[in-house]
């Protein structure tokens, strides 16, 4: 789309990569863009592959199909590399971000020979280490901003900080454990950019 | 002042009926419309409104309760979609048949079978021949608003009928994006009291509702119900009159989207119609004279209005996103053609069927659509007169 970007996201339902769609909507409404956050249902269960889909732009959004050119896709879940096709009309300008253990090397040959840009994030180890549970969607949310420049760190940091009182109005004790999740994705994202910026100039 | 938002359709018009503050709420949830009744028990559980949510144990009984609350002289809603409207049909009838002005938030899902959650509007086409007034909105905005207007129109004493307002089950319903809210004070005040002339809770006026009524007047009664949403249009347009000068955003029995010097016209309704004003801008640039005639407003039907709206174009595509199994086409374009023809306006027509249960419909296949009506009339090439869009074979 002119003027602005699509998100693809690939999860299992239950994993939380529709509410991730749509706390995205959430904070890039925060910066004056139109925002889409919206979600594909299958058959609705837990674990079944669901889709989920951002349109982030400054002109208005009309268009209500799914998204089939995006510039970044998400992958929530490692496991369904094997059975979706997540690069499906990926651009070549933008980015695929995994939610793996593996590195990016490993994963490579996993993307139906995608030629543009791949991140890999531990987003199970960042979860269980900061909120002592698999929530893959914080990271995974955190590492979708950080590849996209959607926002500045500082912006999304305090914005999703507002977003997660409102959210866990009744659960307090969860909201500095997903900020935690958020910061380190962030800082695993910045470096992985970093390093790919060296390894051009060089 | 004008509040910036970011909700879904769900959302909004849950908003909107805390704004509104009706008196009465039956409601059974069915998927997508079960956030509606929802969110408005959590803004009455939080004292944000003080409507009377009765929990019911079926779509017919929440018809039934908000009949029987209109008639006791309390603006009344409920909000369904899909099987849930259809087990409502036969108080649909009831409803409008005693001019009863209450109003129901419509999230429109295909029907069984086979069963599925998803968008179309066969639901809104089942009923259609009931007497309601029927208000189709393309995104979260405009369900917000047509609420917003929904209960000035069902209540004027020129109508005295029920009205539906639908938007796209997930795709609208389910969807965030921004949205220009009202303050509450001028919605309340747009909206107004409720002042019944007639009522059953009126003492000194006593009536009946819904007495049998002897073949020799079945008839007229008809007649007046067929007046009344006749009376209805011109209603519609001053409540969008008087909304416009509230809010700023226009609204009519239909929008014209770049169709003035157009040679091919898209008539669609709902939330595809963006995708397809979508289309038009992208073949714009490419030199084809195309528009968009999204229908906002399809019970009263504005047939002659429409067959003034296509009279200079070449050739329509009339896009139902809905089966009607009469062999000839859907809702939309057996409507649509009888119209042009009472109208006598002769341009050709072709009847898509698109988006049955949440199937995609993208800018690719209203671009797709556009290339078909000009390779018709400019070509000759035979095509289908009522086809499925992107049907596997």
């Amino acid at each position: 789309m002119k003027n602005g970007i699509e998100i693809r996201w690939h999860g299992r339902g239950g994993q939380g990569a529709k509410t991730a769609a749509l706390l995205l909507a959430d904070v890039a409404f925060k910066t004056g863009r139109n925002v889409q956050g919206f979600p594909e249902y299958g058959p609705e269960r837990m674990g079944a592959p669901i889709t989920a889909y951002n349109r982030i732009s400054s002109d208005k959004i009309r268009v209500h199909s799914n998204i089939y050119h995006p510039d970044y896709v998400v992958v929530v879940d490692e496991t369904l590399l094997g059975s979706v096709d997540v690069t499906a009309g990926l651009k070549k300008t933008g980015a695929i971000i995994i939610n793996t253990p593996k590195s990016k090397e490993e994963i490579e040959g996993h993307l139906n020979g995608y030629e543009g840009r791949v991140f890999t994030v531990d987003a199970r180890k960042i979860s269980v280490e900061t909120l002592g549970k698999n929530f893959p969607n914080s990271p995974m949310l955190a590492a979708a901003v950080a590849v996209s420049e959607i926002m500045p760190k500082e912006k999304f940091i305090k914005e999703m900080r507002a977003s997660y009182q409102h959210k866990f109005a009744k659960k307090p004790e969860v909201i500095d454990g997903n900020m935690k999740a958020l910061e380190r994705t962030f800082a695993v994202l910045e470096e992985a950019i970093e390093a790919e910026k060296m390894s051009l100039s060089a | 002042m004008a509040i910036k938002e970011r909700m879904s359709g769900n959302e909004a018009v849950s908003y909107a009926i805390r704004q509104v503050n009706p008196d009465v709420m039956p409601a059974f949830p069915i998927t997508p419309s079960t956030e509606i009744p929802q969110m408005v028990s959590t803004y009455i559980a939080n004292g944000e409104m003080d409507t009377e949510f009765i929990p019911v144990e079926s779509e017919h009984s929440s018809m039934s309760a908000a009949i029987g609350a209109e008639a006791a002289g309390a603006r009344s809603l409920t909000a369904t979609s899909s099987a849930g409207l259809a087990l409502m049909w036969e108080e649909l009838l009831l409803a409008a048949s005693n001019r009863l002005p209450l109003v129901l938030a419509l999230v429109n899902r295909t029907l069984s079978g086979p069963i599925n959650i998803n968008c179309d509007h066969s639901d809104g086409m089942g009923a259609r021949d009931t007497g309601w007034i029927q208000i189709y909105a393309e995104n979260n905005q405009e369900a917000y608003d047509n609420f917003i207007q929904a209960y000035p129109i069902a209540e004027d004493a020129r109508v005295h009928l029920p009205v539906m307002i639908c938007q796209d089950g997930f795709i609208t319903s389910h969807a965030v994006e921004n949205i220009m809210l009202l303050e509450d004070a001028p919605v309340r005040e747009f909206v107004g009291e409720y002042e019944p002339e007639e009522y059953l809770l009126n003492p000194g006026k006593p009536i009946a509702v819904g007495p049998y009524a002897v073949s020799n007047y079945v008839m007229e009664a008809k007649k007046n119900q067929e007046i009344a949403l006749e009376n209805s249009k011109e209603v519609i347009l001053e409540v969008a009159e008087r909304f416009k000068k509230l809010s700023g955003r226009e609204y009519g029995l239909f929008e014209e989207y770049r169709t003035e010097d157009a040679d091919y016209i898209m008539l669609i309704m709902g939330s595809a119609a963006g995708t397809a004003k979508q289309a038009v801008d992208d073949l714009r640039e490419r030199g084809k004279k195309v528009g968009v005639l999204k229908l906002r407003v399809f019970r009263p039907f504005p047939a002659e209005e429409i067959a003034g709206a296509l009279r200079n174009c070449k050739a329509a595509a009339i896009m139902d996103r809905c089966e009607s199994y009469n062999g000839n086409g859907g809702p939309l374009g057996s409507e649509v053609d009888a119209g042009l023809f009472r109208n006598k306006v002769m341009i050709e027509t072709v009847n898509y069927i698109y988006g049955l249960a949440g199937r995609d419909f993208t800018v690719g296949d209203a671009c797709g659509i556009f290339a078909e009506l000009e390779d018709m009339v400019v070509n000759g090439k035979e095509i289908e007169q009522y086809q499925y869009v992107r049907l596997r074979k």
